[in-house]
């Protein structure tokens, strides 16, 4: 999608109004091209809020699930800071190598789904050094796709869908207004939030908290709150400088 | 479990088990491996690296890989949740043109492993093993209790 063009989007004549972010240092609205020293700190960032956020990701999961998601997503996030490629690196490399060490370390089905994920990211993104915010969109449409697709999850089921897939469209539509990319990520970062708190009153549906039924009703679902860590990481490392 | 020796013919289609237990799939493998006979290569992708419960797609891939060395092609067996998800994966990273060669059976594993062993043991393509696999899925293993109520003891009418 979208040329290569670096500027393109929202660039050329920042709309007046779209100034929300930075005022000041945003002066060309399109910021600074996501490259993959930017993807490198993305993956970081996320690794950063797994770890600090583990326990709780892991005691969400003790009330539904087996108790394992912070401890399962921290070590496979860990095992791909230690397989990031070098510096130099493409987005696509850099994401793809994530992809591999959450496939074969995280376990359980966030393992497979988030990997999945970033695979398909990767592949969003092949054989580009330098993402426009289009880009950046795509990259995470086909994470969001990759995810439904590999666990025939809809909206409402009480998943890491529920906090995606608004995050999403809150990204879509921002840009579609012309806003800069940092800006639009945060929104789609505060729509995963409210997706996620969203998941509290709802029955699972999916995965081994299912066979519990109403019991699960009352307890936010631990893969929406790692998604979520998923979108602010990329809203503090994607969206341009000083944040 | 391969023996020594040349290469024999690749069989028609293997059999790639997929569990979380390590020695589930051993027994379930052993099982079907019982009632095929040697021509039938059946693989498993068990357990995680470390030993635990689990299934790992990067295992699940080496499977595959090794079972379309040794057969024309594949049918992947799996037991609860997570495993179906890391075989899709594991499929993912197939390069495409051995990915054609590989089938899923949504199928119970004890069940759907010796019907699916049978079946290949006659050198059938994996489609079909596939299709036999998967009416396990109705097997009855209970003869229905309707139907004969025969000698109850009590001799009451009721009957049919």
């Amino acid at each position: 999608m979208m040329g290569d063009e670096p500027a393109a989007p929202a660039g050329g004549t920042p709309a007046p109004g779209g100034a929300a972010a930075g005022p000041g240092p945003g002066g060309d609205g399109a910021g600074t091209p996501v490259d993959g020293e930017a993807i490198r700190a993305f993956i970081q960032r996320f690794a950063e809020k797994v770890a600090a956020h583990k326990d709780e990701l892991t005691a969400l999961d003790a009330a539904i699930g087996d108790a394992d998601h912070g401890t399962n997503m921290d070590r496979g996030l860990q095992a791909a800071l230690e397989r990031l490629p070098g510096e130099g690196a493409v987005p696509a490399d850099l994401l793809k190598a994530a992809a591999m060490a959450l496939i074969s370390k995280v376990g359980g089905a966030s393992g497979p789904l988030y990997g999945t994920a970033f695979l398909r990211a990767a592949g969003a993104v092949a054989g580009k050094a330098a993402l426009a915010p289009g880009d950046v969109l795509a990259l995470f449409q086909a994470a969001l796709a990759g995810i439904q697709e590999r666990g025939k999850a809809a909206r409402g089921e009480k998943t890491m869908v529920d906090a995606l897939a608004p995050a999403v469209d809150a990204l879509e539509a921002a840009l579609g207004r012309g806003a800069a990319l940092g800006e639009a990520l945060a929104e789609a970062a505060r729509a995963a939030r409210a997706g996620s708190d969203a998941t509290i009153p709802l029955v699972v549906t999916k995965g081994r908290a299912s066979y519990l039924g109403e019991r699960s009703k009352g307890h936010r679902d631990p893969g929406s709150l790692s998604a979520t860590l998923m979108m602010e990481a990329a809203a503090e490392t994607l969206g341009g400088p000083a944040r | 479990m391969t023996g020594p020796g040349p290469a024999p013919a690749p069989a028609a289609t293997a059999l790639v088990l997929v569990s979380h237990s390590r020695t589930l799939a051993e027994g379930v493998r052993e099982l079907a491996a019982q009632m095929a006979g040697p021509g039938v290569p059946i693989l498993t992708a068990a357990g995680l690296e470390d030993g635990s419960l689990g299934t790992d797609a990067t295992a699940i891939l080496a499977a595959l890989e090794e079972a379309l060395e040794r057969a024309r092609e594949a049918v992947v067996l799996f037991d609860l949740g997570s495993a179906y998800l890391n075989t899709a994966t594991a499929l993912d990273l197939l390069p495409e043109d051995r990915r054609r060669r590989v089938v899923l059976a949504d199928a119970p594993l004890a069940e759907g492993a010796v019907i699916a062993a049978v079946t290949a043991s006659v050198g059938v393509g994996a489609e079909e093993v596939r299709e036999r696999a998967e009416e396990a899925r109705g097997m009855r293993k209970v003869p229905d209790p309707p139907d004969e109520p025969a000698a109850a003891p009590g001799g009451d009418p009721g009957g049919r």
